[in-house]
């Protein structure tokens, strides 16, 4: 890889000047960010405000949508993605993702957590195994699916299956996991079991994740970035965004006046 | 428990659905009685056994004969080349067409595809004696190319269109959240496709390749114009045949009505539409399995 940018600081996710559009729509305005490693970051805003969109540059999910264009840079590790020869393959084995709604495949639960070491190139089979093992230890699912493990996926509960897909994309090995809406369709203890995880997570992985609701925000974050229009309102501190946010917007949003 | 009251006009709507959707019904049955009424004195005289035989010569000064392994033989063998040929061609058309092309390509594509599927089969099964049966005579040093393997050649074209456009429905109807999880967690296009959409589009892929055998099982015109026309037991596949369907469409036009032959073509009818059934009886049960197993 060539580093085409200069560090700044020690964030892990530099985001410069970035403008996103679909079509003739744009979508993302001058958006500057720096994420923190190993922190939470939460993006929050009405629907439509930009988050999902701006999350989705962060692992170029955006690039399968067509006719959609990026201006500006995003660097992870100093490393622009967007910069020509990036290998796109490696940049989602680092980022991984976890969707709104758990999309597990129709396989079974092992099949679905060893996917992408399979598709990598992991071909032993006990190397899988122990792969499998570590990842649902991990998303906190393991003693729940153990005895069961080439039952179909889909037989799961929503909250096991959404736990599924966190252990699928821990199985790559990456060191960012972004999280859209991952609790949004689910009751809540599952809710509540995806938030424990999410405090467990950080230790090791550097999270974003975007979220509807402001409790949920206030709860898992370290950092909160409040989205309006495609606009980055505010960032900052969680605790700060919560209790003194410095723009009426924001306030407003979070007070629940409008959204 | 008293039903609630309804309008007249919702019961004349109603009984009006119920008889539109029971016609399909009430046509097949109708279809089966008939053909068994006009096969049934076959049973009397000369016997069903006389169908269990390797020679159909129903016309004869000696001793007519009604064997129809031949004919089973020769739509089995002709099936089975046609759908060789016709399911790599149609499937990976149609991963083609909803997972790789562009709209523009899809929609050049399409209605050409579509024209395939519409060509009159005579005038396919001229093109297969002019064109195709001459290549394969030459191309394999044959004495003739009229045999089965050139009409499973022409049926697998014939069944080609409805395998692709089956297929296509069930590979675009895979939820784009499992392409997106795959590409998520770094799969590239090819990864995706063999892996996750075709695996779950499947059943729908199954169900096509049965429909397409439907097709070319019923097939009558194309296949009598190139098999050579020869009624011998043989699974070698540049030998000349005859199929089931065929031998109707040839003799039912000159046999004399209610004669043990006439009686016997019904007996081929009977098999066709038994066969037809039960590939339809599979694909129904793969498609359940398979749905179970999701």
């Amino acid at each position: 890889m060539v580093e085409t940018g200069e560090r700044t600081s020690d964030a892990k996710i530099v985001v410069e000047h970035l403008d996103f559009h679909y079509g003739s729509v744009q979508a993302l305005f001058d958006v500057s960010v720096e994420m923190a490693p190993r922190k939470v970051t939460a993006f929050i805003g009405p629907s439509g405000c930009g988050k999902s969109t701006f999350l989705r540059t962060l692992n170029r999910m955006n690039d399968i949508i067509p006719g959609t264009r990026v201006q500006g840079r995003v660097l992870i590790d100093g490393h622009d993605i967007y910069s020509n020869g990036t290998d796109v393959v490696a940049l989602r084995r680092s980022v991984g993702m976890v969707f709104q709604k758990s999309n597990p495949f129709p396989k079974s639960i092992f099949e679905n957590v060893v996917y992408g070491p399979r598709i990598h190139g992991e071909k032993n089979s006990a190397r899988l195994r122990e792969i499998a093992e570590q990842s649902l230890q991990r998303a906190g699912l393991w003693a729940e699916v153990k005895d069961r493990l080439d039952q179909n996926a889909l037989s799961l509960s929503g909250g096991q299956q959404q736990r599924l897909c966190i252990a699928r994309a821990l199985a790559v090995g990456p060191e960012i996991l972004l999280m859209d809406e991952p609790a949004s369709a689910l009751d809540p203890r599952s809710t509540a079991r995806i938030e424990d995880l999410i405090g467990e997570l950080r230790e090791d992985y550097t999270i974003v994740i975007v979220t509807h609701n402001m409790q949920q925000a206030a709860r898992v974050s370290d950092f909160t970035a409040f989205f309006y229009e495609g606009h980055l309102v505010e960032f900052g501190e969680t605790q700060q965004i919560f209790t003194m946010p410095k723009k009426k917007q924001t306030e407003d949003y979070i007070t629940g006046r409008f959204g | 428990m008293p039903r609630p009251r309804t309008k007249w006009t919702e019961r004349c709507v109603e009984v009006t659905l119920v008889v539109a959707a029971s016609t399909s019904i009430i046509l097949v049955g109708l279809i089966f009685l008939f053909l068994f009424r006009e096969a049934a004195p076959f049973v009397q005289h000369p016997g069903l056994s006389s169908l269990m035989g390797d020679r159909w010569i129903p016309v004869s000064f000696q001793k007519e004969q009604f064997g129809i392994y031949p004919l089973v033989t020769g739509s089995i063998l002709v099936t089975a080349i046609a759908t060789v040929v016709a399911v790599p061609f149609g499937v990976i058309g149609a991963v083609y067409l909803s997972e790789v092309a562009r709209p523009a390509e899809t929609e050049t594509l399409k209605p050409f595809i579509e024209l395939l599927a519409g060509i009159p089969s005579v005038v396919i099964g001229f093109f297969g004696l002019v064109v195709l049966a001459p290549f394969v005579k030459a191309a394999f040093g044959l004495e003739t190319g009229l045999n089965a393997f050139t009409g499973g050649l022409l049926l697998g074209l014939m069944a080609i269109p409805t395998i692709m456009s089956v297929s296509e429905d069930a590979l675009r109807s895979v939820p784009a959240s499992y392409k997106q999880a795959s590409l998520a967690l770094g799969g590239n296009q090819i990864q995706t496709i063999w892996r996750i959409t075709v695996p779950a589009a499947l059943p729908g892929i199954v169900a096509a390749v049965m429909l397409g055998m439907g097709r070319v099982i019923g097939e009558t015109m194309a296949v009598m114009m190139v098999t050579g026309d020869a009624a011998q037991t043989t699974f070698k596949p540049f030998e000349s045949v005859r199929t089931m369907t065929a031998t109707i469409a040839a003799e039912m036009g000159e046999v004399p009505f209610g004669s043990d032959h006439y009686r016997a073509l019904f007996w081929v009818g009977i098999i066709l539409l038994v066969a037809t059934f039960l590939l339809n009886i599979v694909a129904q049960r793969v498609l359940k399995r398979y749905s179970v197993r999701q």
